[in-house]
């Protein structure tokens, strides 16, 4: 007798998701930029002159330098990509971040229901009605002062170069400022989803078999919504990569000598009007790595979760 | 009704209240003082000025002074520019304003008929090139779209500008730039709950009654249809109104953005809470109109 092999929820949600003919691409794409991002500037096929070299700056496109070189005579090429690792970088340790808080967050709430899970989404409504961005600024500015005087302690005690020093001082109270302000829809989500598993059968039998809370939140609930939240933060990375590059934009984020594609961007934009190359170059791959996390992450959704709507 | 007002009200309140404690003493946690920065002040005008702004006190004794000015009416006066805040404000406000509306009115002329066509073609070419044109308009940000408005079109339009702010022509690229993203969004929404209402079962028998495609729409699809869109333009207000800050610094615009930016950099603190107030104060009223509005559409929120 032949038994018919059935499909667990992750086989059939990857032979969805290979249907979708969009979210393929956006996986292969983003594989790509990622892996080019941070293989190809360790390599000699990009030339690496952080310093640059001023009689050779705007360049336009040739054998040497394929996108050009930028107004200090860097290779364009390697600062897209070099300012790629700190993008996406920023984006997906803010993403963690978030996901951890959001995570616990909401866990804690449906799971405990009653007055803590009022009091706990309350507090969620009061954070939502806070001005992201008036937010993000304010925490940037703060937090990247306070953590400036960290840095004798980082080159002195811990032995880092300057760079490095000046890189971690930069990126991780940008990190922290986002991950510490975009964790509330994830919040909600989570919180929804505990809410309805908890009155699931399969929880009532852990509960009369006397499994603790955390073993039961932790080991029985979460898993089973590791779907949402897989869905929830493809969609989280685009919008916190975009909020680097706003702070970034407006000089409150990643600061020169650090180059970030927000950094770039900015710069691009004071030479528009005789050297558009450099705005539009850094645009395009900018653009086309969000567009692929949300189209990877409207396809994730239709994958893994089929029933919710698309808004 | 009354009561989900109210309620809605009394919410608001309190996150004013938190934005300006949360602003007030954040900001403070910075080293220093707002006049350290100053060049060679003379230690005797430095106490002075510590005096005048009630700098020289512990901090929740200058929290409750601030109150007490606040209550009074008023604002302070900003440490940098030495100028009331309520005047900065009063200069800066409406310019901020009318971008996040001009913007807001964009997004909705363009998104919510493209989510409208997008809905009734559904499946089809239009359907898939509207919802691919909103992925892009998600995906790409203010700061590349603005230059390139700059670049491409206000130097072929002879009467736009590529910076400044004179009169109406020069809010349209601003608005334009601001209100792409948001139009993306509302398309997004607008068609999925049109595609969700277009689906049940009062529609289909509207169909039977035989009533005519248009009479369904108008009469029974849109109202419902609309709401998810609706809900989305409060929240979407608010980040207009603080999107606008990229906008300003692109186009050159004296809205609100660039001092609150400085106003942080440089710890000018009466400024920075007369700003976070008054988009505090917006963003409340806005989503409290949002809901109100919701509410009267939507019979089901009445109870």
């Amino acid at each position: 007798m032949k038994i018919e092999q059935g499909n667990s929820l992750w086989s059939d949600a990857w032979l969805r998701l290979k249907k979708n003919r969009l979210a393929f691409i956006s996986l292969w794409t983003l594989l790509i930029i990622i892996l080019a991002c941070f293989i190809l500037p360790s390599t000699s096929l990009v030339e690496a002159n952080p310093n640059g070299n001023l009689s050779n700056a705007f360049a336009p496109p040739s054998s040497k330098h394929i996108l050009g070189t930028d107004q200090i005579g860097r290779d364009l090429l390697w600062r897209i990509l070099k300012g790629g690792q700190i993008s996406l970088l920023v984006g997906l340790i803010a993403t963690i971040i978030s996901i951890l808080i959001g995570v616990s967050y909401g866990a804690i709430a449906g799971y405990k229901g009653g007055k803590t899970d009022a009091v706990l989404m309350r507090i969620v409504d009061i954070l939502y009605g806070l001005p992201f961005l008036i937010l993000v600024i304010l925490f940037s500015i703060v937090i990247t002062d306070i953590s400036k005087q960290a840095k004798p302690f980082l080159i002195e005690d811990l032995k880092l170069s300057k760079n490095f020093a000046e890189l971690v001082i930069n990126i991780i109270p940008l990190c922290l400022t986002i991950g510490l302000l975009g964790w509330y829809t994830m919040a909600r989500v989570v919180r929804s989803q505990v809410l309805s598993s908890k009155k699931l059968e399969y929880i009532e039998a852990a509960v009369s078999l006397g499994l603790s809370h955390k073993n039961i939140l932790f080991k029985q609930i979460l898993p089973n919504q590791l779907g949402p939240i897989i869905v929830y933060t493809t969609l989280t990375i685009p919008g916190f990569i975009l909020t680097e590059a706003t702070l970034s934009f407006l000089g409150v984020g990643v600061q020169p000598p650090n180059s970030s594609w927000g950094i770039m961007l900015n710069e691009g934009a004071n030479y528009m009007e005789t050297k558009p190359l450099l705005i539009i170059f850094p645009s395009v791959v900018f653009a086309i790595t969000l567009l692929a996390l949300n189209f990877l992450g409207d396809g994730l959704r239709d994958a893994l979760d089929p029933k919710a709507s698309k808004d | 009704m009354l009561k989900t007002i109210l309620d809605r009200l009394l919410q608001g309140i309190v996150v004013i209240i938190c934005l300006l404690t949360l602003t007030f003493f954040l900001i403070r946690l910075v080293p220093g003082d707002p006049l350290t920065d100053e060049k060679a002040m003379p230690p005797q005008v430095r106490a002075e000025n510590m005096k005048i702004f009630k700098l020289d006190k512990s901090q929740p004794v200058q929290y409750l002074y601030y109150w007490k000015t606040l209550l009074q009416g008023e604002m302070g006066i900003s440490i940098k520019k030495r100028q009331p805040v309520s005047m900065i404000i009063s200069q800066s406000f409406p310019v901020s304003v009318i971008i996040g509306i001009t913007g807001m009115f964009i997004a909705v002329i363009i998104g919510i008929p493209a989510g409208i066509i997008a809905a009734l073609k559904h499946n089809s070419l239009i359907d898939n090139g509207t919802m691919f044109l909103a992925m892009l308009g998600i995906s790409i940000p203010t700061f590349v779209v603005g230059p390139i408005l700059a670049k491409f079109v206000a130097t072929q339009v002879p009467f736009l500008k590529v910076a400044g702010w004179g009169g109406p022509f020069d809010w349209i690229l601003p608005a334009i730039t601001l209100g792409l993203g948001t139009a993306a969004y509302l398309a997004r929404i607008t068609r999925a709950g049109m595609l969700d209402i277009l689906s049940q079962d009062f529609i289909r028998t509207a169909k039977a009654k035989g009533a005519d495609q248009k009479s369904i729409i108008i009469k029974h699809a849109l109202k419902g249809g609309l709401v998810p869109a609706i809900a989305y333009i409060g929240p979407a207000f608010a980040m207009l109104i603080t999107g606008s800050f990229v906008v300003e610094t692109i186009f050159q615009v004296p809205g609100m953005g660039q001092h609150f930016v400085n106003a942080t950099k440089e710890r000018d603190y009466f400024l920075l809470q007369g700003m976070v107030l008054l988009f505090g104060v917006l963003i409340v009223m806005v989503n409290l109109a949002a809901d109100i509005l919701l509410t009267y559409l939507n019979p089901r929120l009445r109870s």
